[in-house]
């Protein structure tokens, strides 16, 4: 947590803005090691851009003060000479050329530095990203420990992850910007990225390439849970979802599946749909629709009802399911922790 | 070519002392009055103005486009526009902004003042120039043609595939995309080969190629660099629209085809094309400033050299937009550190104008205000860049407001103030009159607060992790706040463009007179009468400096310029022809006079890409055979154009 925050009064007026809940997406501040060095070089980038924009506009204005000097006549010229005055040239491009020559050695050792984590990921996670959703997909040697959810991904805090990300349709970009800049994902190709969290908490992302009428709300959320929390989201996420505990539930989950499981699945029902996020255990993320909506009962239903109008030109369609139906439907879903 | 029963030594003449001249070569050079002849012209300054106009025509578009944008975004979660008619204004408001205002208005600005900065009488190709013209404005027009049925270009101007490809896309929206581009593609290619080949052939009789102002270097690397770079675009174009239209699998992954040989085609181009937009204008300060300094340029050398370093540079850089693309790091390195090295040749100019200004006495004119502050916004958007070169920390800045704010940095600065303040400084020679300073400083203040107000706080958005391309934004972001005051800066920064809109519209009637040379500038445009007579020059001067006027005042000069006396050439449209390097007289240059096949041909053209777009292969079909008839009509050999060889050099 105590990442350098380089002291320079420029970046004291700055500073106020990298308060840490209320800009969730802000890279000022990074909280992992494939983050981190970045970070660094980014503040010392950004403070010789401030530097070099300082001197020039000093020696601009200085430039334009009026000096004691005879006034210039009608036609006359200040200087009738075209040779002199390079030596600002020479100086001025030689500075600059060994201040690169230093940003790009750091800049080289950076990319060294975040290229692999420390130690080896143990765990591998697929994302597939899709208009306007992110799949997540837990790998494992063992077949039946691999499961899926979406849009809300747990990590380990303090151990590297390993991600391949695919896409489904178009390009998008993969970003968890507290913890390491993009890659993008592009179909027919995997690129891979790793990513680790040096403290628990949630750590917001979003699709930074653009894919069309939604990229706007197409946000995902990267929780770290202390080890052990994590092996028993893991575990929970396993598991098929429960089966229905009354009549009304059972009629739900029959209105479910008849209605929502061509693109939805929830694991140990009929729904075995692969175009929409995994359900099974819906009430286990904070958001619906990747980002746009808090996970209550009330925007579920809204949501089922009128995705086009809350998110239009999602590929959910507004659903004209009757109301008892509708209930009948977001009770059952209430029910897959 | 060179026929040698025609030699003929040309007639030098004193037009001082013969007043039969003028009124001569005026008739010889006279476009036919009316509708129809304005159409016919090939006049290189009714060319430029015209580009100038459609060129802020396009650029009010792109503006508006944008206030609507910056109103969407002004607050969080608005829905004041649909998605799709954000993405659309976004896609326009980019396509306008970089391909029908930022190249054509700096060939407005070339067109006009090469053949008066070069000492000739026009354009090495008159008819390619007006043809030049009227491609970019169907363009233009094509490109707008879908605008109106809510079917504009949606998927960004990099129009990434494959969400630009059919199963993604599938309305004509990226059809009329793909046409006009290759279309204007056309125009960029043909003007700068005209560009290329006049400053070669056409320039005054003794200015050597060390002595030509930085402008005509800027526009000169610009047009080499289209030449190279604008094949890339449109083989990617037309790729893309044979994927959609004719079946084709070039960019499907799954078909094997590969999104990412889009971005190669596309960048190759876009990034030189970016050096193309800006180093024409940083010409204009170049030569510009320096007369409010009351001095030459510091550096000359230097800078021509520099301006052409950036292009080839500009070459190797590509791929620092694909920093996230999963390329392979040591591939990433070459090309950051690249990017890093092509900050040294903008370092050399912006370090010979400090020491301009410095060494030289600045007069706080209108132009002078827009050409410093120009200075300061070159250097932002600069260094925001050099920040984008390093590959992780650009993994971070890319698609963020970081980089919305870096580009506006470049092209609003590097572009817009060098425009503006060119327009201040060339207008008196665009229309006789002077503008208003006070209306001038009033525009300037008022674009310079508001620019910066409006894309300053942009950067802190982007490190606030604001993506790109976004139609709104939750709350709880931290952005809304920063979103506000941009929205007010942009609003202030529109304000001012129109203060310079309004100066321009009452300037050309109402603005002092301002005779040839207001500024007491040193280049040869302003030896003529302002606005210049249609044959530019009534004898055609010799040079034998760097700055013509100014030579008379310059310590140890050798030589002088011969401006009062010179070759007359007045049997018919002619002007001389010289060498490449020395510009030694070689050749008497026999020009095509008004012609209405170059409107022709460029109709039929543009009734080709329309016949494309409707996939309607008669139309096709009939507007090729125009098309070339319209050529035959353009190339029919004329006798009057048989050109001499000029025997009296040296």
């Amino acid at each position: 947590m105590k990442r350098a925050r380089c002291g320079s009064a420029l970046v004291l007026c700055i500073a106020p803005l990298v308060a840490d809940a209320a800009e969730p997406m802000s890279y000022l501040r990074t909280f992992g090691p494939a983050g981190d060095p970045v970070t660094r070089l980014g503040w010392g980038l950004g403070i010789v851009a401030l530097a070099v924009c300082a001197i020039v506009g000093v020696l601009l204005l200085a430039g334009m003060l009026p000096r004691v000097r005879p006034p210039l006549g009608r036609r006359e010229l200040a200087v009738r000479d075209d040779s002199g005055g390079t030596s600002w040239i020479y100086i001025g491009v030689g500075i600059s050329t060994l201040v690169l020559l230093a940003c790009a050695i750091w800049t080289m050792a950076t990319i060294a530095a975040v290229a692999m984590p420390a130690q080896a990921s143990e765990t591998t996670v697929q994302i597939s990203a899709a208009q306007w959703w992110w799949n997540v997909r837990y790998l494992n040697r063992d077949p039946s420990r691999i499961f899926t959810t979406a849009n809300e991904i747990h990590i380990p805090v303090g151990r590297p992850v390993r991600f391949e990300l695919e896409s489904r349709d178009v390009i998008h970009s993969f970003w968890i910007p507290r913890l390491a800049g993009k890659i993008d994902v592009i179909p027919g190709q995997t690129n891979t990225l790793w990513l680790q969290a040096d403290a628990p908490g949630t750590y917001r992302g979003q699709c930074g390439e653009y894919c069309g009428a939604q990229h706007a709300h197409m946000a995902m959320w990267v929780v770290a849970d202390e080890p052990r929390d994590y092996i028993a989201w893991s575990e929970r996420q396993l598991r098929p979802a429960a089966p229905p505990a009354s009549e009304a539930l059972e009629r739900g989950q029959q209105a479910f599946v008849a209605n929502c499981g061509a693109c939805h699945s929830i694991r140990g029902t009929p729904a075995g749909g692969i175009l929409g996020p995994d359900l099974t255990h819906l009430m286990s993320r904070g958001t619906i629709a990747a980002g746009l909506l808090r996970n209550t009962p009330g925007n579920l239903a809204a949501w089922i009802a009128d995705s086009q109008a809350l998110k239009p030109g999602s590929r959910m369609p507004s659903m004209a399911i009757a109301g008892n139906e509708l209930s009948a439907i977001v009770s059952y879903l209430q029910t897959l922790q | 070519m060179a026929n040698t029963d025609a030699l003929r030594t040309p007639v030098i003449a004193r037009p001082g002392a013969d007043a039969s001249i003028e009124p001569r070569l005026k008739r010889i050079w006279e476009t036919a009055p009316g509708f129809v002849g304005a159409l016919c012209s090939v006049d290189h300054k009714s060319i430029g103005k015209r580009y100038l106009v459609t060129a802020f025509a396009f650029l009010v578009a792109g503006g508006l486009e944008a206030a609507l944008m910056r109103l969407q975004l002004a607050r969080p979660d608005q829905s004041l526009l649909t998605p799709d008619q954000y993405n659309q204004l976004f896609t326009m408001h980019g396509v306008t902004m970089i391909f029908l205002y930022a190249l054509p208005v700096l060939s407005g600005f070339s067109n006009f003042l090469w053949p008066l900065i070069l000492g000739s009488r026009d354009m090495a190709f008159p008819r390619l120039n007006a043809f030049s013209y009227w491609v970019f404005l169907l363009a233009g027009i094509f490109l707008y043609s879908s605008f109106p049925l809510g079917r504009a270009p949606d998927a960004g101007w990099f129009n990434y595939v494959p969400y630009s490809s059919l199963p993604y896309n599938p309305g004509i929206n990226i059809d009329v995309y793909a046409l006009g581009m290759v279309l204007l593609g056309v125009s960029t290619t043909v003007g700068s080969t005209n560009f290329i080949v006049s400053v070669i052939r056409t320039r005054a009789p003794g200015m050597s190629i060390n002595r030509v102002p930085i402008l005509i270097w800027g526009t000169l690397t610009a047009s080499v660099g289209n030449i190279f770079a604008v094949p890339a675009v449109t083989l990617a174009f037309i790729l893309l629209w044979m994927d959609r239209r004719l079946g084709t699998h070039f960019f499907d992954p799954g078909a094997g085809g590969q999104p990412l040989l889009w971005q190669h085609l596309f960048w190759m181009f876009g990034h030189p094309w970016v050096y193309a937009i800006v180093l024409p204008a940083m010409g204009i300060v170049s030569d510009a400033l320096p007369t409010f300094c009351r001095r030459p340029l510091v550096g000359y050398t230097l800078v021509a050299l520099s301006t052409v370093t950036t292009m080839v540079l500009g070459f190797g850089v590509w791929v620092h937009h694909m920093f996230a693309t999963g390329l392979p790091p040591v591939s990433l390195s070459f090309f950051s550190a690249a990017s890093f090295v092509i900050v040294i040749p903008s370092a050399v100019a912006v370090f010979a104008w400090l020491a301009t200004i410095w060494t030289g006495r600045p007069q706080f004119r209108t132009p002078f205000l827009f050409f410093a502050g120009f200075v300061m916004v070159f250097v932002i958007g600069g260094v925001s860049g050099f920040m984008t070169a390093s590959v992780p920390v650009d993994r971070q800045l890319t698609d963020t407001y970081f980089v919305v704010a870096h580009l506006h940095y470049v092209l609003i600065g590097i572009n817009v103030f060098p425009v503006v303040g060119g327009i201040y400084y060339w207008f008196p020679k665009f229309t006789g009159r002077m503008m208003s300073e006070r209306l001038g400083k009033w525009s300037f203040w008022t674009m310079f607060v508001g620019f910066n107000i409006g894309f300053f706080p942009m950067h802190i958005l982007g490190l606030l992790g604001m993506p790109r391309r976004i139609y709104t934004y939750p709350e709880g972001m931290g952005w809304g706040p920063i979103n506000m005051i941009v929205t007010l800066g942009a609003y202030l920064f529109a304000l001012g463009v129109l203060l310079f809109l309004i100066d321009v519209w009452r300037s050309r009637r109402h603005g002092a007179a301002a005779g040839p040379n207001p500024w007491d500038a040193p280049s040869l445009e302003w030896a003529t009468a302002s606005p210049p007579p249609v044959y530019n020059f009534a004898v055609i001067p010799s040079v034998a400096s760097r700055y013509p006027l100014w030579e008379d005042r310059m310590k140890g000069h050798t030589g002088s310029s011969e401006l009062a006396e010179g070759m007359l050439l007045d049997d018919g449209r002619e002007t001389i022809g010289t060498s490449g390097l020395d510009a030694e007289p070689d050749v008497i240059l026999r020009m095509p006079g008004d012609s209405a096949a170059p409107l022709l041909l460029a109709c039929a053209l543009a009734i080709v890409f329309i016949g494309l777009l409707m996939q309607s292969w008669w139309v096709v079909g009939f507007a090729v055979f125009a098309s070339l008839v319209a050529t035959i009509a353009w190339l029919w050999p004329e006798p009057a154009l048989g050109q001499t060889m000029d025997i009296a050099r040296g």
